[in-house]
């Protein structure tokens, strides 16, 4: 298996993210730089990490939409190659149009961090199958622009079609219908705002975040 | 030549800082102030010849999220 985890100017989750794919996955994994206009070869999963992308400047997640590694990223998520977002990552996805819906402040204003409950509303993806469906798992949060947002019209077309993989147990940041995390219609990129990289062993605190990465292995080896 | 580029929340969307400016007028003594919602300008200098056609295409690519914004160009 390989993998590549995209590195941003300010980004600051891409060394945990490798670091979870490499030790759970065992994938060879290479950062690549926000200028690169191509990816390595026979990558299986590409990860866009957590952070802060030059600075959240403009909207979170704008600027590294339109970066040369992101033009990549899109062709190798039309190709089937499995992405996963990240937090930062996820408001990436949904800059870059490969995501519907957008992510907004959140609704109470203040930066969110702290572990959440988060349920498990379809666990047939490449990203889930390690869980079971409507199973609880514990994942932390970080992020001021978790908010997410998606008119009504797409909102009930995600949940037709099983595309909300992660709903929070609680309202934590306003999010349309509690939704933490969403599928593309293709079911190979999965945008979501909890970290699983920072609950894979008990020092974490938990390890509900290992599964995730544990179950790519299963589907893409 | 100078353009002036305001980005707004669409209707309906959910505006938290503006909210949140909302109740700090109200904190500072004002009253009668039904809403707030907060927006971004963005001012861009710029050749006679960049067209209308461009200036809305970066508003579209680029400066607006239109799933969440609408845009307004002025010209001076």
């Amino acid at each position: 298996m390989r993998a590549a985890v995209i590195q941003f100017p300010g980004s600051n989750c891409d060394r945990d993210m490798a670091v979870a794919i490499r030790d759970i996955t065992g994938a060879e994994t290479t950062l690549v730089w926000h200028r690169a206009s191509e990816l390595p070869d026979g990558l299986d999963l590409i990860a866009i990490p957590g952070g802060f992308s030059y600075g959240d400047y403009l909207r979170s997640g704008a600027m590294a939409a339109r970066s040369p590694v992101m033009q990549a990223v899109i062709k190798a998520a039309e190709r089937g190659i499995p992405v996963l977002g990240v937090c930062n990552g996820f408001q990436i996805l949904t800059e870059a149009g490969l995501l519907p819906g957008a992510l907004m402040r959140n609704a109470g204003i203040r930066f969110v961090c702290r572990t959440v409950g988060l349920t498990v509303e379809n666990n047939r993806s490449v990203f889930t199958s390690g869980y079971s469906t409507d199973e609880l798992v514990q994942i932390p949060v970080a992020h001021h622009d978790g908010n997410y947002f998606a008119d009504s019209d797409t909102l009930d077309r995600l949940e037709v079609e099983g595309r909300v993989a992660f709903r929070y147990a609680e309202n934590v940041n306003g999010s349309a219908r509690n939704i933490a995390g969403v599928l593309n219609a293709g079911g190979n990129v999965l945008g979501m705002m909890p970290h699983p990289e920072r609950m894979t062993e008990a020092v974490h605190g938990g390890s509900d975040g290992r599964r995730l990465f544990e179950g790519l292995v299963r589907q893409i080896a | 030549m100078k353009t002036r580029i305001f980005v707004t929340l669409k209707n309906g969307v959910l505006d938290p800082q503006g909210k949140a400016i909302h109740h700090a007028i109200e904190g500072l003594g004002f009253s009668g102030v039904h809403d707030v919602r907060a927006g971004r300008l963005i001012e861009i200098e710029h050749e006679p010849g960049v067209s209308k056609a461009d200036l809305e295409t970066m508003c579209t690519k680029l400066l607006a999220n239109m799933v969440i914004e609408n845009f307004e160009i002025e010209q001076a």
